[in-house]
C-alpha cells in the first residue's frame, strides 16, 4: 500500500469512527473509489444527545448529523449492513445482495444494545432499548405520552442519563441495578454512589442490589416488572440498558481473530487474523476494535468513548491511506457524560484500580475530581463539575505516574486520604 | 435557543471532553450556545445558515477549539 494508484477504499460501519477514518484516507491523499456501508439508513450522527437531550426535546433527533468534510466524491450504501468477509477475493457481502471488492477495508461496525434474555418479554410494547436515532425517536414519543412510571433497568451511563432526562420531563422513573451503586462498573462503588445520591435527590426512585426477573405483559402492553425478591413495579415503559454488544458476526468466516469482545488488532490498528497475523489490507476502529493499549500493559482492549471513535478513525484511515502515523495508537481514553444535574467526565480506565483518593474539591459540595491509582501508579482520573482539573491529571496518567499523586491538593492540609474505590 | 429551522443549513459539533465550559461560545452565540449547571455545555447542532457569522465567532472565541462547523451542502441522505 501506499504505491501506485489504489482503486477502491471500503468502509463498513456509518458512525462517528467510520466517517472520520474516511475523511482521514481522503486528507491523507487517498484518491480512489470510496464508498461507505451502514446498516442504518442515515448519514453517520451523534449518539450522545440521543440519551440526553433528543430525550428532553430539546435537540431533534435528525439534528444530530455531524459535520464531515466528506464531499460529493464519496458512494454512500446505506440501509443495509454487511453479513460477510471474503478475504480471498476481497469482497464484502451486503445484505441487500450487494457485493464490493476493496483494495483497503476499514472495519467500523460498532456495537448494538444488549437485548433483553426472554426475546418475547423483550419484544412487548412499552419496552425500548437505546442506540440509534431511531431508538431514541420511539423512546422520546414514549416519554411524551403520559407514561405511568418508567423503569430503567441498567445503572451505566446510558441508564443514568435516561433516568435523568425523564427527571427533567417529571416523568416517575425507578431505576433498577443489580449492582450496589450505579455506575459502580465504571467508577466504582465509592463514586458510584456519591452520584446514586444525586440521582435520588432529583427524585430518581433508585434500586440497589435488585434484579428484574419478568417482566409481565396485558394485551401485548408491558404493565409491570417483577424482581427476583419478589417485589413488582408498576411501569408501563421500560428503557433495558444493559449495555452493549459489538457487531462482529458478520466475520464469520473470514478467517479474522474476534470475539463478542470485539475485532482483534495489532499495535498499528491492522487487523490480526487467526494465526495473529496482520491482514495489512484491512484496519478497525471504534467501538468494534480491540486493540493493544500501551498504557495499559499491552493489554488488548475495546473503548466505547466518543473522542475513541473520532481519534482511532483518523489514525485508522490514515493507515490505510498509506500515511502511517509515526507512533502505535495511544490516545487517552475519555468520556464525559450529562446526569444529575451535573458533568461527568473521565480520563484514564477505571478498571483494576486498587486505591483512590478525592484530589480536587469535596464530594460534599457536589464538585471533585478522583483519582484512581493501581499498583502505584495513577491510571484515571474523574471530574464531576470539576472538570478543568482534569488536563493535569491526563498528563500524570499518560505518563503514568505514581499514586497517590503529589503536590496536588491546595484547598486544605495534610495528605488526602486514600480510599477503596470499590470494584470487585 | 430559538427554534429549529425546517432545512437547517449548518452542522455544528463541539468535542466535550476538550471543552471546559470557558463560555466564549455563550457570549458570542448565545441563541446557539448555553451553560447548563456549572458546567455542561449544551449546543444547537443544527443552526440556521442566516447564523453562520455568530456560529463562526464562537468557533474563533473557543479557547480550547472544540467546535466543529460544517455546511450541510453535501448531504443527501
Amino acid at each position: 500500500m501506499g504505491h501506485g494508484q489504489p482503486s477502491r477504499a471500503l468502509v463498513i460501519g456509518a458512525g462517528l469512527a467510520a466517517l472520520r477514518g474516511a475523511e482521514a484516507m481522503r486528507d491523507a491523499g487517498f484518491s480512489g473509489a470510496l464508498t461507505i456501508v451502514g446498516a442504518e439508513p442515515y448519514r453517520p450522527y451523534d449518539r450522545p444527545p440521543l440519551s440526553k437531550h433528543v430525550l428532553t426535546g430539546e435537540i431533534a433527533p435528525d439534528a444530530t448529523t455531524v459535520p464531515s468534510s466528506l464531499g460529493e466524491d464519496v458512494d454512500w450504501h446505506l440501509g443495509s449492513p454487511a453479513v460477510s468477509l471474503d478475504r480471498a477475493d476481497r469482497l464484502v457481502h451486503l445484505a441487500d445482495g450487494t457485493a464490493l471488492t476493496y483494495d483497503r477495508l476499514l472495519i467500523a461496525t460498532g456495537t448494538r444494545a444488549r437485548p433483553w434474555p426472554n426475546p418475547h418479554e423483550g419484544r412487548l410494547a412499552g419496552v425500548y432499548t437505546l442506540r440509534g436515532r431511531d431508538d431514541a425517536i420511539a423512546l422520546r414519543k414514549a416519554l411524551t405520552s403520559s407514561p405511568q412510571r418508567v423503569l430503567v433497568i441498567g445503572g451505566g451511563l446510558i441508564g443514568c442519563e435516561v433516568a435523568s432526562a425523564c427527571r427533567q420531563l417529571s416523568l416517575p422513573v425507578t431505576l433498577v441495578q443489580p449492582g450496589p451503586a450505579p455506575l459502580a462498573r465504571v467508577l466504582g462503588r465509592y463514586i458510584g454512589a456519591i452520584v446514586g445520591a444525586m440521582h435520588e435527590a432529583r427524585g430518581v426512585d433508585l434500586r440497589l442490589g435488585a434484579e428484574v426477573e419478568w417482566l409481565e405483559q396485558a394485551n401485548g402492553r408491558l404493565v409491570r416488572a417483577h424482581l427476583v425478591d419478589g417485589t413488582a413495579i408498576e411501569a408501563d415503559i421500560a428503557l433495558l440498558a444493559l449495555g452493549a454488544m459489538r457487531n462482529t458476526e458478520w466475520l464469520d468466516g473470514s478467517g479474522l481473530s474476534f470475539d463478542a469482545g470485539g475485532v482483534d488488532c495489532d499495535a498499528d490498528g491492522y487487523v490480526l487474523d487467526v494465526d495473529g497475523r496482520p491482514d495489512t489490507a484491512i484496519a478497525a476502529a471504534g467501538d468494534v476494535a480491540r486493540f493493544p493499549h500501551p498504557l495499559y500493559g499491552g493489554r488488548r482492549i475495546a473503548v466505547e468513548h466518543w473522542g475513541h471513535a473520532v481519534a482511532q478513525g483518523v489514525h485508522a484511515g490514515r493507515l490505510l491511506a498509506g500515511d502511517k502515523p509515526e507512533r502505535c495508537y495511544a490516545a487517552l481514553p475519555a468520556f464525559w457524560s450529562g446526569q444529575a444535574g451535573v458533568t461527568l467526565k473521565s480520563v484514564g480506565l477505571t478498571a483494576g484500580a486498587d486505591a483512590m483518593t478525592i484530589a480536587q474539591g469535596d464530594p460534599a459540595t457536589g464538585r471533585f475530581l478522583a483519582v484512581y491509582g493501581r499498583e502505584g501508579r495513577c491510571i484515571a482520573a474523574v471530574s464531576v463539575d470539576c472538570g478543568r482539573w482534569l488536563p493535569a491529571y491526563a498528563e500524570r496518567i499518560a505518563a503514568a505516574e505514581p499514586f497517590p499523586p503529589e503536590e496536588t491538593v491546595i484547598d486544605r492540609a495534610g495528605s488526602p486520604a486514600i480510599l477503596a474505590p470499590g470494584f470487585s | 435557543m430559538s427554534s429549529p429551522a425546517p432545512q437547517p443549513s449548518l452542522r455544528v459539533s463541539v468535542d466535550l471532553n476538550l471543552c471546559q465550559a470557558y463560555a466564549q461560545c455563550c457570549y458570542a452565540a448565545p441563541q446557539h450556545f448555553r451553560i447548563e449547571g456549572h458546567e455542561a455545555l449544551f449546543y444547537d447542532p443544527a443552526p440556521a445558515a442566516r447564523d453562520r457569522a455568530d456560529i463562526e465567532r464562537a468557533q474563533i472565541a473557543c479557547p480550547v477549539q472544540a467546535i466543529r462547523v460544517e455546511d450541510k451542502s453535501h448531504e443527501g441522505a
